[in-house]
């Protein structure tokens, strides 16, 4: 009935020295959970896309909606580093300047998201009684109803949806998870000897919350940002795909609708594979930033495969932990 | 018993918010799209199913808004749910009734296929952790953020076009009738290989990584070393002890990510011109067919809702705590 995989807190954040923190250290202490090589990995990738869709009139060799009627359908050559559309447009261009349009929705959806995630699953975690078990309800409710319907559906009724619709109707039917995860987290910090003494100190609830518990909770809210963020590209795309969203908004999902309605199958994959393989590295760089922030909340995450090797390395088996240190003595 | 009454509480409200939002859906919607459609088609539709219409999407201005719900429910309750503007006027329940098993059949079998081959394939990576198995997981990672419609065009463009294997489109051959005879099932899963096969591939990365995870977690657990210190065979060890432990939190997982593959799949029916609940939707939406769009997503939930029930049983099967929480 609980969730059961939520990990220890992460109370290794702060810095256990006497001497007060400094600012510096302080920042680079909430940076903690980025400082591992998945993370960056991953923050390079995003920090990659950032760069293009920032840079994208500098960077696109050309117009994303420029033709040229001499090239159309051609292969990846000098002139045109990923091919040509039906139209002579160049499809590097086009993935260039499509990049903003996703990035754009995913930030914005996963800020709303977030946002709705923290204040209810704080919330829902810090009171209790009925007002916690209904925001709780009402949490599961929007896990279960699937979104993507919803979000055809609401978008369909629109000509025109502009992007804060699309990324708000996107961040509704996301913020679930994150709040779900928040909400265990809170309810187990509430208990802990810190929070009941502040309590007994006479802060203020508003002061608990942000001061005592948010610090603990950045882990969750870091990823829980980046989970929607994820979910909101994929949608994105997909919606663009469909062609829900009007073709006005070039991003990489525009670029796949636009190849299948060309007839680009199988012949052009200069066309279609690409923008598939963008949205698919996106996502990769960020699950990567959230199994960092994962192996840095769970430590049982991050060591386990160095331990197996350090096993190995002495000859034991990594899979059979008791019994090896029995049989590690006759070796030598 | 305790456990299940909680359980049957929340998914009756469940089912009942989905309906509620159903119901003020198209009354906060701007613009009229039903009155304009009966305009153009005056006389062809009949005058009960207007009203049947009438109450569906809000447009008994005069009755209360508590009216219209009790009418809603009351019309629910008898499975009317309106016509189908895109498809000569059908009632929508029987459109909706010839696409589920469809859907069902090949999402269902694919996403158990999925889980259950994601669940061993990732408790045996845990285990063997440290080793070369660890190379499964940037893989798994990759595959499991691709776009299913997209994976789907890939799977097409190769094992379709390129190599002629198997059909690329609709679940079954273009003249053929539905019959329970072994030609027509053979063609059948002739056309569901590819479907399915996408959605294998597709999730089968996530399942991969969330077991993984979380059997290496478990294996660090007092009572694996226990099972160990006893003597314990590895196999046993692995299933009796680390997996079924950490099955749990993936099958609540599973639970939880169904509406989020139902999303995925329904984009990647269209692709395969496949006819169910996902290609009815979107044909509906290109349509601007209300009536079926509004039946399709409260079918969609409700279908979510029962697979969501199935995993609780199994997990109840699973989790002993679960079935003694009365004391």
């Amino acid at each position: 009935m609980t969730f059961t995989s939520i990990p220890e807190a992460s109370d290794g954040a702060l810095p256990t020295e006497p001497k007060r923190p400094t600012m510096a250290s302080r920042v680079s202490a909430s940076f903690a959970m980025f400082r591992n090589g998945k993370s960056i990995a991953g923050l390079i990738i995003v920090g990659f896309f950032v760069i293009l869709a920032v840079f994208a009139d500098w960077i696109a060799p050309y117009d994303p909606l420029e033709k040229d009627f001499q090239a159309l359908r051609q292969g990846p050559s000098a002139q045109h580093w990923l091919g040509t559309t039906h139209m002579g447009e160049d499809v590097f261009s086009q993935i260039v300047y499509g990049t903003r349009g996703v990035l754009i929705v995913g930030l914005v959806a996963g800020v709303l998201a977030t946002l709705v995630a923290v204040i209810i699953g704080v919330t829902a975690g810090y009171v209790s009684g009925w007002k916690s078990e209904s925001l709780s309800a009402l949490t599961n409710v929007f896990l279960v109803i699937p979104g993507l319907p919803l979000i055809i559906i609401v978008a369909s009724q629109y000509e025109d949806p502009s992007i804060v619709l699309i990324s708000a109707v996107i961040a509704i039917t996301g913020w679930a998870w994150g709040a779900r995860v928040l909400r265990a987290q809170t309810m187990s910090l509430r208990h802990r000897d810190f929070v009941q003494a502040a309590k007994a100190n006479g802060e203020r609830l508003h002061r608990i919350i942000a001061v005592e518990m948010l610090p603990n909770l950045t882990a969750i809210i870091a990823s829980s940002f980046v989970g929607t963020v994820t979910a909101a590209v994929l949608g994105l795309t997909t919606l663009a795909f469909i062609g829900v969203i009007p073709i006005t908004n070039l991003n990489w999902g525009t670029i796949l609708f636009w190849a299948q309605q060309n007839g680009a199958f199988p012949d052009y994959w200069w066309w279609y594979i690409p923008a598939g393989v963008c949205i698919a590295l996106l996502g990769m760089a960020l699950s990567l930033i959230n199994f960092g922030i994962d192996e840095y909340v769970n430590p049982r995450l991050r060591s386990a495969g160095e331990r197996a090797r350090a096993m190995r390395k002495k000859g034991l088996s990594a899979s059979s932990g008791v019994t090896a240190v029995r049989t590690a003595p006759t070796d030598e | 018993m305790r456990f299940l009454l909680r359980r049957l509480a929340f998914y009756l409200f469940t089912a009942w918010a989905a309906i509620t939002i159903n119901f003020f859906l198209p009354r906060m919607l701007k613009g009229d799209p039903v009155t304009a459609y009966l305009q153009k088609n005056q006389g062809k539709v009949s005058p009960e199913a207007i009203d049947s219409l009438r109450t569906l999407f809000g447009l008994d201005s005069d009755a209360s808004l508590w009216q219209q719900y009790v009418d809603y429910w009351g019309q629910l309750l008898r499975g009317d749910l309106g016509v189908s503007f895109s498809n000569g006027l059908a009632p929508v329940s029987e459109v909706i009734a010839s696409a589920i098993p469809w859907t069902v059949g090949l999402v269902g079998l694919a996403t158990i296929i999925s889980f259950l081959l994601g669940t061993t394939l990732g408790s045996i990576v845990g285990w063997r952790r440290g080793s070369r198995a660890d190379y499964v997981v940037p893989f798994a990672t990759f595959f499991s953020t691709v776009p299913y419609f997209w994976m789907a065009l890939v799977v097409i463009a190769l094992f379709s076009t390129t190599l002629g294997w198997l059909p690329a489109s609709h679940a079954y051959d273009k003249g053929s009738v539905p019959a329970w005879s072994w030609d027509f099932i053979g063609e059948v899963i002739a056309h569901g290989t590819l479907p399915a096969l996408t959605i294998i591939v597709s999730s089968l990365g996530g399942w991969i990584l969330g077991m993984r995870n979380m059997m290496v977690t478990v294996l660090d657990e007092d009572y694996v070393t226990v099972a160990q210190a006893k003597g314990l065979r590895q196999r046993r060890v692995l299933t009796q002890y680390a997996s079924r432990n950490a099955v749990l939190p993936q099958l609540q997982s599973f639970a939880l990510s169904l509406g989020f593959i139902v999303g995925g799949t329904l984009v990647m029916e269209m692709v395969f011109s496949y006819p169910g609940l996902g290609k009815l939707l979107l044909d509906a939406t290109n349509a601007k067919d209300y009536p079926l769009m509004q039946g399709l997503f409260l079918v969609i939930t409700l279908a979510v809702l029962v697979a969501n029930i199935l995993a609780d049983v199994a997990y109840a099967v699973l989790d002993p705590r679960t079935r003694q929480m009365e004391s």
